[in-house]
């Protein structure tokens, strides 16, 4: 049997007209955009063809996309950027407590460099209030960086009152649409969004690519210092196969979205009730219906996520956890705690994320597997006996 | 990430469970760190003739309860006392180093126990 793949937030395959569309570049194309010649135009055509791509697919123009290695550069350019080209303007930059490492740990690097912070909270669903963002705007803020869709537990944000908010106070706004991407219409003018960040390998797309809108006029420095490519925006020889790419995965991802949207909110609500019907003391976390499409996102109480983790993938099933356990840390999930989720309860989480490849019986397969694991674990777990013991009394 | 013996033993951990009437129980570890284990034992002739454990943990924190338990059996108080969560380690051919300080705690819930045991007979 081969693997059910049920992690598309980590990321997803290269969808084979991408592949098909990207191969010429690697091979007879291979010319360098910079140069003169009939092989570097053709590359230069290609890579403004895609950057054409990428601007319609979020409603903006063509110059107002500069490509990247991926989620984290955009990200990190967009609040480094944007912080040091207006320190004369303001020294303030509001995010939220469950943001993408990308951005809250440049934010914790900003802070070092003397500029203040306000990360804000969210609530048990893991949605941003827009009251709070307004009672955090000082005189001073000059960046407001707030995801599109939470890449952990799915959540997606009232984007377009925040940029409206944005807009009142004259402050730059950055959203994170790595996740939403491709699930969500993205509209740039309709959001009041400045900046906005985007992957190419969450949208079946390659990796190491991406890019970063940056409405005409925001003050901004670049991360790098270099040549001319990208008008300086972002030097470096252009990565033209992966772009080439970026540009086919967000013109099928336009194509592809409604199809996509409806099929995998179908097996995601088949996983989800399968789930909280079939295993006691499980429950789902981030909101019930302002949540990505293929987003499902559980707590099995007494037990921990990596034990669940690994021994779903002795089954043939490849999921991801907030566990502290795979991330490396003592800390559990920083999205969960910020939903105030207690810690115990956060070590036992599990994510799954559905995609194009996935089938009903991939799903049944998983609520056939999945009890019997969690159970295993359970009757280890001196947490599970405790707690039958109260429920007994 | 993990050696081939670690998933062995957390795949098919031996002695789960808690002995009835134990003669010592030890816990350490909190579920805020994700790592709890309860080993209870049995003692005769200063021997330990019977070790269980459940655990709330990672691959990590089960496997090492295992062997704990298994390392254990047969051994006087004294011997039992001189077990390490490094010889747990070692004799799982090792862990990976993030583990080594927050699941590796099975040496530590034996000697909980064994010191449990010790305070009731005297």
């Amino acid at each position: 049997m081969g693997t059910i793949y049920l992690d598309h937030a980590a990321t997803t395959p290269v969808h084979p007209r991408v592949l098909k569309a990207m191969l010429p570049y690697l091979q007879e194309q291979y010319g360098n955009p910079s140069g003169v010649y009939h092989l570097a135009r053709e590359a230069k055509k290609a890579l403004e063809a895609a950057r054409e791509r990428v601007a319609q697919f979020i409603g903006a123009q063509a110059q107002e996309i500069v490509f990247t290695s991926g989620g984290t550069e955009s990200d990190n350019m967009a609040l480094q950027g944007v912080a040091r080209a207006n320190r004369g303007r303001g020294n303030h930059i509001i995010t939220t407590s469950i943001e993408h490492h990308a951005v809250l740990d440049t934010a914790l690097a900003l802070e070092k460099e003397g500029f203040s912070v306000t990360y804000l909270p969210v609530d048990e669903y893991g949605l941003v209030r827009v009251a709070d963002l307004k009672k955090a705007i000082r005189d001073d803020t000059i960046l407001i960086s707030i995801m599109y869709a939470n890449n952990e537990v799915g959540t997606i944000q009232p984007i377009g009152d925040i940029g409206r908010v944005a807009r009142e106070h004259n402050i730059i706004f950055h959203t994170d649409a790595v996740q939403a991407a491709g699930y969500l219409p993205l509209d740039v003018n309709r959001d009041g969004v400045d900046l906005l960040s985007l992957s190419a390998h969450k949208l079946y797309g390659p990796k190491g690519v991406g890019a970063l809108y940056i409405r005409k006029g925001t003050r901004i420095d670049t991360l790098l210092k270099g040549g001319g490519q990208e008008r300086k925006w972002r030097p470096g020889t252009e990565n033209v196969a992966g772009i080439v790419g970026l540009g086919e995965a967000v013109g099928l991802a336009r194509e592809k979205m409604q199809e996509r949207g409806a099929r995998l909110r179908h097996l995601r609500d088949m996983l989800i009730a399968g789930v909280l019907g079939g295993i006691d003391f499980a429950r789902l976390n981030g909101h019930p219906e302002k949540r990505l499409p293929g987003n499902a996102h559980f707590i099995f109480e007494f037990i921990e996520g990596e034990s669940l983790l690994l021994s779903l993938d002795l089954e043939g099933i490849a999921g991801s956890s907030g566990s502290a356990c795979t991330s490396g840390s003592l800390e559990p999930s920083h999205v969960l705690l910020a939903m105030g989720i207690p810690h115990e309860l956060a070590h036992g989480s599990l994510r799954l994320t559905l995609g194009d490849g996935n089938t009903e019986e991939d799903i049944k397969r998983v609520l056939a597997v999945l009890p019997p694991v969690v159970k295993r674990l359970r009757d280890m777990s001196p947490l599970y006996s405790q707690n039958a013991e109260v429920s007994n009394c | 990430m993990y050696s081939a013996k670690v998933m062995e033993f957390f795949l098919n951990p031996k002695n789960i469970g808690e002995i009835e009437n134990p003669d010592g129980v030890g816990e350490v570890g909190n579920p805020r760190c994700g790592d709890i284990m309860r080993i209870t034992i049995k003692v005769e002739d200063d021997h330990i003739v019977d070790v269980k454990f459940k655990t709330f943990g990672c691959a990590a924190a089960i496997a090492t309860s295992s062997m704990i338990t298994e390392m254990a059996v047969g051994k006087t108080i004294k011997e039992a006392l001189e077990l390490t969560n490094r010889s747990v380690a070692d004799a799982l051919d090792g862990l990976p180093p993030i583990k080594m300080h927050c699941s590796n705690l099975a040496a530590d819930a034996l000697h909980a126990a064994i010191r449990d045991y010790q305070k009731r007979s005297h």
